[in-house]
């Protein structure tokens, strides 16, 4: 008994030891939340675990609600989100919460109209009568007269949209109470609406299946998926009056746009549709990383700020790869202030001169 | 180690015990049988405890919703995360109307794979058929719900409609124009999905009939078919009523299939043509990304109404299950 009880003390004493090397070898920070993110957010995570072996970031991708609350309730490091939190969310941390912008998506209008191979071009407002269900017909003279040249069939447009409550069905009905009175009256700007026509499919591909099986049909997909599955879409007027073809190039010049007189003080939760700026593409939306203002743990707080620092300068290299479009550097800049201005108990995590690893 | 012999002519010594003795000794309680017992006990008590658990966690969660909502939720139609209005009449109607749709197709067709492969079949063809049948069920949901929007909705839309469109387009269940996703849809694909459990089910009650009964059937002059119509059928309706609401049971839950070819739209219609929704649906579409709390709570709700319309269906079952086991009582001692 005398050497089982030494044995087991020996091993008890190894793991205490392997435990503590552990635990100073690596930080681990998690993340969770939008999904639309997460191809960008789980690169960072490895890419940045290859140049600092010593941090392991873990990011899943639970959907933006679900990654609010995991957030708030204190089960994550750092949550993200594509829409940003409400006032009363905010209020339950105890205004405790920063918006870190860190990409911007797109959302396109696609549709399948037997016979029409033209590039089809749309207005906010046209777009929300179609999904209004006012617009009724693919002739109907709101959309030829946008569209002078193209014959276009008497045939019934199917309007598609998401059945899952998604970030891109907010940044689709966000532009569309911007630019219809009654659409902003009537259904207004979510996650999930109640959408007063059409069918629903899930997710991108459930959107583009419909569309793509349905001869009449219009839906809205991201950039992202659009691009990488060569999926035809429209050119939408931007508040300059121009037909905008939705790159990751426009999408930039949205977000810049949006910011180009953004207060130095902004909380970033601003909505980036239909912005000014002569070649910016209008459906263009931020998606934001949520971190505490005030941090209790230093060790941590250094490495998720660094991490994020990271994220915001060499890791935008990443964006363009992965179909994202990157932030415009005046917005990086405002968030380098904010990241500075992160403490925990009241010191600074960060020096005033960071400027990155 | 030791010489000692071994006492190996005991038994012969002792006395033979009594019959009574041999009883209490059969009776007797061993200490083994009391832990296996606990543990059996303990096992068979997780799974109710699980139901129940799963019971109450919908309740609370739900709570907030019923509260702001009360039983008016189960009547009204609209569902608006925007303006915090959440009604679960189209969700009901459309898992039972689904359901009913899928079960209607279902269940001739898989009396008929059970009746041709006990009764009529060649030998040789029997069990290749069923278990070809039985692997219907091994595919995943969402490959039947790809094949559905690929495959079957073209089908549906483009071959078959335009087909029976002019004796069936006049009907109210057959109105308005076919976009393809569509309650339809949705009824044919939970139909083959659950094709086989009951297919599966109704053989194995149509081979547990006894021969004699068949043979009896065929001696009082009854045609093949015949026997089967009015003597094995009815004699195995219970196990075969079972097995109709094993795979309704199947339907009502089904979730991703159904919402990639059911146009996922709150609206309640007589046409089978036009898109619906069902609980399950909703529940898998919107949790991850509710935004605000009353959402999440009506999500939870629209939980607890599809548990109690599954406790409903299952009670209605065993009803008529021991109504018809009954009737068979009788009618075979009436032979």
């Amino acid at each position: 008994m005398k050497t089982l009880a030494k044995s087991l003390a020996a091993a008890a004493g190894c793991a205490l030891l392997a435990g503590s090397a552990w635990a100073q070898g690596t930080i681990r920070l998690t993340g969770s939340g939008s999904t639309f993110a997460y191809p960008l957010y789980s690169r960072w995570a490895i890419e940045y675990h290859k140049i600092h072996p010593d941090v392991e970031v873990n990011y899943q991708g639970v959907g933006s609600g679900a990654g609010i609350g995991q957030f708030s309730d204190g089960v994550t490091d750092f949550g993200a989100t594509d829409g940003p939190m409400t006032d009363a969310q905010i209020a339950k941390v105890d205004g405790n919460v920063l918006h870190l912008p860190t990409t911007i998506g797109s959302v396109m209008p696609t549709y399948n109209i037997p016979g029409v191979t033209e590039q089809l071009k749309f207005t906010g407002q046209v777009l929300a009568e179609i999904y209004l269900g006012h617009i009724t017909k693919w002739n109907d003279s709101r959309i030829t007269a946008l569209n002078p040249g193209v014959s276009l069939p008497d045939q019934d447009i199917i309007v598609v949209h998401r059945s899952d409550a998604s970030g891109t069905t907010y940044i689709w009905t966000d532009y569309l109470s911007k630019e219809s009175p009654d659409w902003a009256q009537q259904v207004g700007h979510s996650t999930s609406v109640n959408w007063p026509v059409g069918l629903a499919g899930p997710g991108n591909p459930g959107v583009t299946n419909i569309v793509k099986q349905t001869p009449g049909a219009i839906g809205y997909v991201e950039l992202i998926y659009a691009i990488q599955n060569h999926i035809p879409y429209g050119l939408v007027q931007n508040s300059a009056g121009r037909y905008i073809n939705a790159s990751l190039e426009t999408t930039t010049n949205a977000a810049a746009g949006a910011v180009a007189h953004l207060d130095p003080n902004t909380d970033f939760r601003i909505s980036i549709t239909n912005p000014g700026g002569a070649d910016a593409y209008p459906i263009a939306s931020l998606t934001w990383i949520l971190v505490h203002k005030q941090m209790t743990d230093m060790t941590k707080a250094r490495a998720l700020l660094h991490f994020l620092w990271w994220g915001l300068h060499d890791g935008q290299k990443y964006c363009t790869e992965l179909a994202y479009a990157p932030l415009p550097r005046r917005v990086v800049a405002i968030e380098e202030e904010r990241l500075k201005a992160i403490t925990v108990d009241g010191q600074p995590v960060l020096p005033r001169n960071y400027r990155g690893q | 180690m030791t010489d000692v012999p071994a006492p190996a002519l005991e038994p012969e010594v002792m006395p033979r015990p009594t019959t009574e003795e041999r009883w209490r000794a059969l009776r007797a309680v061993s200490r083994g049988d009391v832990v296996y017992r606990a543990v059996l006990t303990a096992l068979t008590l997780c799974l109710p405890a699980v139901l129940l658990l799963i019971a109450a966690t919908l309740v609370v969660d739900a709570l907030p919703g019923i509260k702001a909502m009360g039983l008016g939720f189960l009547v009204h139609s609209e569902w608006d995360a925007v303006h915090n209005r959440f009604g679960a009449l189209p969700l009901i109607v459309g898992t039972l109307y689904s359901s009913a749709i899928a079960l209607a197709i279902a269940v001739p067709m898989a009396l008929a794979c059970a009746v041709f492969l006990t009764e009529f079949a060649p030998r040789w063809l029997r069990s290749p058929v069923a278990t070809l049948v039985e692997l219907l069920a091994a595919v995943p949901s969402v490959i039947y719900g790809l094949w559905g929007i690929f495959v079957l909705i073209p089908l549906l839309r483009d071959h078959l409609w335009p087909l029976v469109r002019p004796v069936l387009g006049k009907l109210p269940i057959f109105s308005g124009v076919f976009y393809g996703p569509s309650m339809l849809a949705a009824g044919v694909i939970l139909s083959i999905m659950i094709l086989p459990y009951i297919a599966a089910v109704s053989r194995e009650v149509l081979l547990a009939v006894p021969p004699s009964q068949r043979e009896a059937g065929l001696a009082l002059g009854a045609t093949r078919w015949e026997t089967v119509w009015s003597v094995i059928l009815p004699y195995g309706r219970a196990g075969i009523m079972g097995a109709v609401i094993l795979g309704l049971g199947r339907a009502l839950g089904e979730t991703m299939a159904v919402t990639m070819v059911i146009g996922n739209n709150h609206q309640v219609a007589l046409s089978v043509l036009k898109p619906g929704y069902t609980i399950a649906s909703v529940i898998a579409n919107e949790f991850s990304e509710s935004v605000t709390k009353l959402q999440v709570s009506s999500l939870f709700y629209v939980g607890l109404v599809l548990f109690v319309i599954t406790l409903i269906v299952n009670a209605l079952a065993r009803v008529l299950v021991w109504q018809v086991a009954r009737g068979s009582g009788v009618g075979s001692t009436a032979l």
